[in-house]
């Protein structure tokens, strides 16, 4: 392809539709127009120039501002369905039954259509991927060009294309002097003027036209930070559950960190101390000031030896609230939720009869011993434990898990008379004797419970990436939005004054501004010829 | 405290209002240009009436600040009525970029409605959980209720394009369009009046109804049940009885709460149509006859070139890290950040299609009005309606 030569002198790239120094019009179609089509300053984008391989037709789509705006519109749409119903990872039952069960048909075929979890689905990931792809080629398309054309202008333009600026005005009567307060009052705008053959362009803002490039660079950094979750190691997502006096050791540290948890506190507020929130709290009933755990972060030092106690120094004393996670060299730890878990019950070894107590025993859910010696004779052996206990299905008893939700026992009662032992099968709210007529039973003393609290250990080492896109997009919209880019052109051609203006947005402020830099002089104020049109559009 | 709170937030209130009768003689005194330097003397008493109402607002909220010891934006009253002060803010702004009344004309009412719509919720202070515990949360809010009422203000200068140049004299998709827009802050009014009305009276009325559950559950309305609860047994007597009893998967209160509103909009509509005889939209015409299209499309536009990096950075950015500190992670598509992403992404295209597409004009104004409606659906639809439906609460 050959560049093409202007009559100025200046080589322009092959496709240049106005001479990027001195703006001829150099494309055919273009010259129709009565006002120039500035966008991009009509300079050579490869995605108007070539569209014969595969290459150039996939590039030529996704630089298509068409093809991105329908992106985005597509992706708006889908992300507005997915509020419909609750996603996925909001509900706490099996999606499949869920669904149906709460929202009859439509949840049905919302859970076919595959809505239940719309954003972690491929094609929503993909209508993404799709507008990270159209942001990197629709750049790369307009920025290099834009850039050339920016810093080849001169400041002598052709007379087409002066006349074809939608600001654009003659003056038939020509003073010097008009141009040197022309000049005054452009410097006090803060343009920056150049003047050639005593021809002035003054210019400002140019910068702001690098607003979205730069926007869109912070979102392509963005959206490769989210990117990074997906590489393993990047991204950590951990609970972890403590117990109040307990160390546990915090996932995905490489068995470094240890976390302890001293205490699991939870306030309520009181109407009567906040009085300002009487009324709003006795309609609510009661509303949590508080959640928090005083922990302790310990670093193990030495080796890590199977079996053995690690050594453990501690680096921080810190109390876990929600808002203020505990932050240790990447890791956070957040405060996330809590439970409270049985811990220990008592019983007593009762006569049946006489209501005597013999004696009281407490067993630690997690860790009971098989005997208790009661003294005077008595003793308690703990055939068996169920710490979550059900019927199986064979209707034997078994346990759900080892965590002691719904603890159960069969005891072996022994006592001076009855040596041997007598059986009994205790669970919560119910006994059973296998034998049917026992003297002594087990009567329930009482409950201690513990707090244990859910921690959320979170590592994300993709964050920078997730700042700094934010940082760059802010950047790029305020320098895009607050500023724009204006040219006026004032020049001589055939023994007049010609005066033209652009900028990329806001033309009533432009216009305004041209006002102020014509006064005290003679020159006329140049006209909008959009504007004209629509007046007369408007008469008709 | 309080007290002085309430006060002062009233005060802005009817200063409103009356800067509103003014900005509506600044239009109709007025003789030659608008857009040039000249703000007439109706004018220049309506801004500063704007400007102690927003004053006194400000006071509002400093006071109440201080009552309750964190930012008064935590619930959906001191938000709203925080959105509504925005607006007046982001208009004082816009007024002296451009300096034109007719711009608070059409913006005025619409903040009134909008704080009228606030003081239908719970007023009371209102204690925070632990997550709202955070200083981001309250730059979070306040930022993007700023850049929303900034956006909203494109909205208001499109509205004056659309009355502007549609062509009133026969009826198309146009006008039926514009009158819809028109309808629908009548409808708000509707519901104000409605509200304000029954419980002025102290109307309630209890029910006992079955939930979706099969449970059995108390409900207290506060209108007359026109749809009542799923097998609702009224306890209350001489309580209004149910003409149609809803299935249990229906928010049979809120539905009801919407069909009075609905209805007394239809009502005020057809009372005003009766007086003007023409569409509202038609009546308001003569009003912006001296405005220049290209002008009010500018304030239009420029609205979302100011408002768009300030909701940016408070409903994304802030939104994101506090939603880090408090969650453990910046984003879990819960609904609100969802519908923050959409409106983000609405204003994209609109900006796209704008510098790249060449959309000036109507097409710009018919977007600003679609960016509202996104705005104002985050506001009421996705608070009451959707999020609603995680917490089954019947109120
Ligand atoms: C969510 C995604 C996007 C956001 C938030 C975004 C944001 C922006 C903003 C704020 C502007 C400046 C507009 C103005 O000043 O009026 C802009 C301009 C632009 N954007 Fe995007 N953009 C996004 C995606 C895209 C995509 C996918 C494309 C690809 C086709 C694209 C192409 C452009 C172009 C060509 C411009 C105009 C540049 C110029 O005229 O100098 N954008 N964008």
């Amino acid at each position: 392809m050959k560049d093409v030569k202007c009559e100025c002198g200046h080589v322009n790239p092959h496709g240049t539709v106005l001479c990027e120094a001195c703006g001829k019009v150099l494309d055919e179609n273009e010259k129709k127009n009565p006002v120039l089509d500035m966008r991009y300053e009509g300079s050579a984008r490869r995605s108007q120039t070539y569209n014969k391989t595969i290459i150039d037709k996939i590039w030529n789509f996704f630089s298509s501002v068409k093809v991105g705006v329908w992106l985005i519109i597509i992706t708006l749409i889908a992300s507005a369905l997915g509020t419909i119903l609750p996603q996925e990872m909001y509900i706490d039952q099996p999606p499949e039954v869920y669904y149906e069960e709460e929202y009859g048909w439509f949840g049905k075929l919302y859970y076919q259509l595959g809505f239940n979890d719309l954003y972690g689905s491929w094609w929503y990931l993909l209508l993404i991927a799709m507008i990270g792809i159209s942001l990197v080629i629709c750049s790369l398309d307009r920025v290099i060009p834009l850039y050339k054309a920016l810093k080849a202008q001169r400041v002598t333009r052709h007379e087409g294309f002066l006349k074809r600026q939608r600001v654009f005005g003659i003056n038939t009567h020509v003073d010097n002097d008009d141009f040197t307060v022309i000049k005054k009052h452009l410097k006090e705008k803060r343009y920056r003027v150049r003047e050639e053959n005593g021809d002035i362009l003054a210019e400002k803002g140019r910068f702001s036209r690098w607003g979205p490039y730069v926007n869109h660079v912070g979102l392509i950094i963005f959206l490769f930070g989210g990117m990074l979750r997906f590489v393993p190691g990047m991204y950590v997502n951990e609970n972890l559950w403590v117990r109040e006096g307990e160390t546990a050791l915090v996932p995905e540290t490489g068995e470094k960190l240890y976390l302890k948890n001293n205490q699991f506190i939870l306030q309520h507020y009181d109407k009567n101390k906040d009085k300002t929130f009487k009324k709003a709290i006795e309609e609510a009933g009661e509303v949590v000031k508080n959640y928090q755990s005083n922990v302790i972060l310990y670093n193990r030092v030495g080796e890590n030896i199977p079996g053995e106690k690690p050594k453990l120094e501690a680096i921080k004393d810190y109390k876990v609230r929600v808002n203020h996670p505990l932050t240790y060299e990447g890791y956070s730890i957040f405060q996330a939720s809590f439970r409270s878990d049985l811990e220990a019950m008592t019983f007593a070894l009762t006569n049946k009869e006489t209501n005597q107590s013999f004696g009281e025993m407490k067993i630690n859910l997690r860790n009971p011993k098989s005997v208790y010696d009661l003294g005077n004779g008595y003793s308690v052996k703990l055939l068996s434990y169920f710490p979550d206990f059900e019927f199986g299905k064979n209707g034997e008893p078994s346990t759900k898990s080892r965590v002691p939700n719904n603890p159960a026992f069969v005891f072996r009662m022994i006592s001076p008379e009855n040596p041997k032992g007598e059986t009994s099968f205790v669970a919560i709210k119910q006994t059973i004797e296998p034998s049917g007529n026992n003297t002594y039973k087990m009567s329930f003393k009482g409950i201690e419970t513990k707090n244990v609290s859910g921690f959320i250990v979170r590592k994300d080492s993709s964050l920078w990436a997730i700042i700094l896109g934010g940082i760059i997009f802010m950047i790029g919209v305020i320098q895009g939005a607050y500023w724009n880019h204006r040219r006026i052109w004032v020049q001589n051609k055939n023994g007049e004054v010609w005066i033209a203006a652009h900028t990329n947005k806001n033309w009533y402020g432009l216009k305004r501004e041209i006002e102020t830099v014509l006064t005290d002089t003679k020159l006329n104020i140049p006209e909008d010829q959009l504007q004209i049109e629509k007046q007369d559009k408007e008469v008709v | 405290m309080v007290t002085i709170s309430s006060n002062l937030l009233f005060i802005a209130f009817i200063l409103y209002l009356v800067a509103t009768l003014f900005y509506g003689g600044a239009i109709t005194s007025k003789k030659g240009a608008i857009d040039k330097k000249g703000t007439n003397r109706w004018g220049k008493i309506a801004v500063l009436l704007t400007i102690i109402g927003f004053i006194s607002q400000l006071g509002y909220f400093i006071t109440r600040w201080i009552a309750a010891g964190h930012a008064p934006v935590s619930n959906m009253f001191e938000f709203t009525t925080f959105f509504g002060m925005a607006l007046v803010g982001a208009f004082i702004v816009i007024y002296f970029i451009y300096r034109t009344t007719l711009l608070g004309l059409f913006t005025m009412p619409v903040a009134i409605l909008v704080i009228a719509y606030a003081s239908m919720f719970p007023r009371e202070i209102t204690p925070l959980i632990p997550a709202l515990q955070s200083y981001w949360l309250h730059i979070h809010v306040t930022t993007a209720a700023i850049g929303e009422a900034i956006l909203a203000i494109s909205f208001a200068a499109g509205l004056i394009y659309l009355v502007k140049a549609i062509d009133q004299s026969k009826a198309s998709k146009r006008t039926f369009w514009l009158e819809v827009v028109m309808f629908s802050l009548v409808t708000v009014l509707g519901f104000v009046a409605i509200s304000s009305t029954f419980s002025g009276l102290g109307y309630h009325e209890k029910f006992t109804w079955i939930d979706k559950h099969g449970n059995e559950a108390n409900l207290e309305y506060t209108m007359p049940a026109l749809t009542g609860p799923h097998e609702g047994k009224l306890l209350t007597k001489e309580g209004f009885q149910p003409l149609v009893e809803m299935p249990a998967l229906i928010n049979a209160k809120k539905l009801n709460t919407v069909i009075w509103s609905l209805m007394a909009g239809l009502i005020l509509y057809g009372v005003i149509r009766v007086i003007l005889r023409k569409r509202i939209a038609a009546a308001l015409k003569p009003l912006v006859k001296n405005i220049k299209l290209d002008f009010v499309d500018e304030i239009s536009y420029r609205s979302v070139l100011i408002g768009f990096p300030v909701f940016t950075l408070g409903a994304l950015i802030f939104a994101m890290i506090w939603a880090q500190m408090a969650w453990s992670r910046f984003w879990g598509w819960d609904p609100k950040e969802v519908w923050a992403l959409v409106t983000w992404l609405f204003y994209a295209a609109f900006m796209h299609l704008r510098l790249s597409k060449g959309w000036h004009g109507e097409k710009s104004a018919w977007l600003a009005v679609i960016g509202f409606v996104i705005i104002m659906f985050n506001l009421v639809a996705v608070n009451l309606v959707i999020a609603g439906l995680h917490s089954y609460a019947g109120s």
